[in-house]
């Protein structure tokens, strides 16, 4: 099915803009008009039928669901609500506020915050497309387990202290949410909008991705990755994690490099954790997290991330590779 | 007319805005847009997702940018 992408590629660099078939640059070229096209095309496709059943979810309504859930309950269905809900990451704060105040453990609450940047549509369409189905189911289940994990440690460890103190004086009434049409028209505008909204948004990001992608698919030879980040040189996973942390970039940006990087070599777990880094831990995420969090709870969020990754990194290597 | 946006000053946020300043224009309506960015206050607004909207005291959107139809609708 993919074949139309090869072909109008194909037509594109040889035909139109005629370069020569072995040349680096009609490597690059091609490998950026097939990838772009391609990726535009799922996104448009994969986000309006996902806007079916997000229109079905909002953060009000699943913070009805949680509320006076069991813990365990609530890790769980938080993580899987937290995959499938959108919410701009300006709304962080009066979202984690609103979840506290009806009751929802802290655990819970930041579940849902840790699986949502991870596991989005964009996410999983770049994924698949770049490296398999396999991948992407790993990559999706290693974050629901992640965000689930994450909840039950901050819970265990009773992290509540580490919670500004006026949050919890914080009443918050009753979430006034606007009245909304329902019915299958209304759905599908949902959808459409959607999809145009998030393409405009991560188009730019798709470009600079591919554009970054295609320069090292093209230019930096096999054997130099294979000397640096190859499944002999044991520092690379903490290292990729680590260069993660200060990147800051959504799925769409990473992913096209993030194929490169298989393609030349580097081994599975080495690129799950360089992709979650740099997805889940972001600066400016943590400074608007910070007017409800004490730093203890930032450094302990970032610590446990690093950590996981770091752990998900070598489990994989082992699992895939060898 | 009064209209209260509520949200962090993120680009969604100031979309929302420009968005209802040119309806109000083209629609000819006299409009004051208050800018609440304070989340404390957007929260005991009741809001949890941003850009919100408020007009006559009733929260009339809430979270993503709103359609031109439901600008519209609010102006008129």
């Amino acid at each position: 099915m993919f074949e139309l992408f090869t072909r109008l590629a194909d037509w594109m660099t040889y035909s139109i803009m005629g370069l020569e078939k072995t040349t680096k640059l009609a490597d690059a070229v091609h490998f950026f008009i097939e990838d772009t096209t391609k990726i535009f095309f799922l996104l448009a496709l994969m986000i309006y039928i996902i806007g079916f059943a997000r229109s079905y979810v909002s953060p009000e309504k699943v913070r009805l669901w949680l509320t006076g859930k069991s813990r365990l309950t609530g890790y769980v269905l938080a993580a899987l609500l937290g995959a499938i809900t959108p919410f701009c990451s300006c709304s962080s704060v009066p979202l984690f506020i609103a979840f506290l105040s009806a009751g929802i453990p802290l655990g819970v609450t930041m579940a849902f915050l840790i699986t949502s940047p991870l596991v989005n549509e964009v996410a999983v369409v770049l994924l698949g497309n770049a490296l398999g189905l396999k991948f992407t189911i790993t990559y999706v289940g290693t974050g629901l387990v992640l965000g689930i994990v994450g909840g039950f440690v901050i819970d265990f460890f009773k992290l509540d202290k580490w919670v500004e103190p006026y949050v919890w004086q914080i009443k918050m009434p009753t979430p006034a949410t606007a009245e909304e049409a329902e019915g299958w028209a209304w759905r599908e505008k949902f959808a459409r909008g959607e999809a145009i909204d998030i393409i405009k948004r991560v188009w730019i990001y798709v470009l600079i991705g591919v554009g970054l992608g295609a320069g090292l698919h093209g230019y930096v030879p096999r054997e130099w990755f294979l000397e640096h980040a190859g499944a002999d040189n044991i520092f690379a996973v903490p290292l990729a994690v680590l260069i993660g942390i200060p990147l800051y970039s959504n799925a769409t940006g990473i992913i096209p490099v993030a194929e490169v990087l298989m393609n030349k070599g580097v081994p599975v777990g080495t690129i799950l954790a360089f992709i979650m880094s740099i997805v889940a831990i972001s600066l400016p995420e943590l400074l608007i997290l910070r007017k409800v969090l004490k730093p203890q709870m930032l450094l302990f969020f970032v610590g446990f991330l690093f950590v996981a990754f770091v752990g998900i990194g070598y489990l994989f290597n082992f699992i895939f590779g060898g | 007319m009064e209209i209260t946006v509520f949200g962090k000053g993120c680009s969604r946020c100031e979309s929302t805005i420009h968005r209802i300043e040119r309806e109000a224009v083209e629609l000819g309506v006299p409009v004051t847009i208050h800018k609440i960015t304070d989340e404390i206050e957007i929260i005991q607004n009741g809001i949890m997702t941003t850009p919100a909207v408020k007009i006559d005291g009733k929260i009339v959107h809430s979270g993503g940018i709103p359609s031109i139809e439901a600008v519209q609708s609010w102006l008129t």
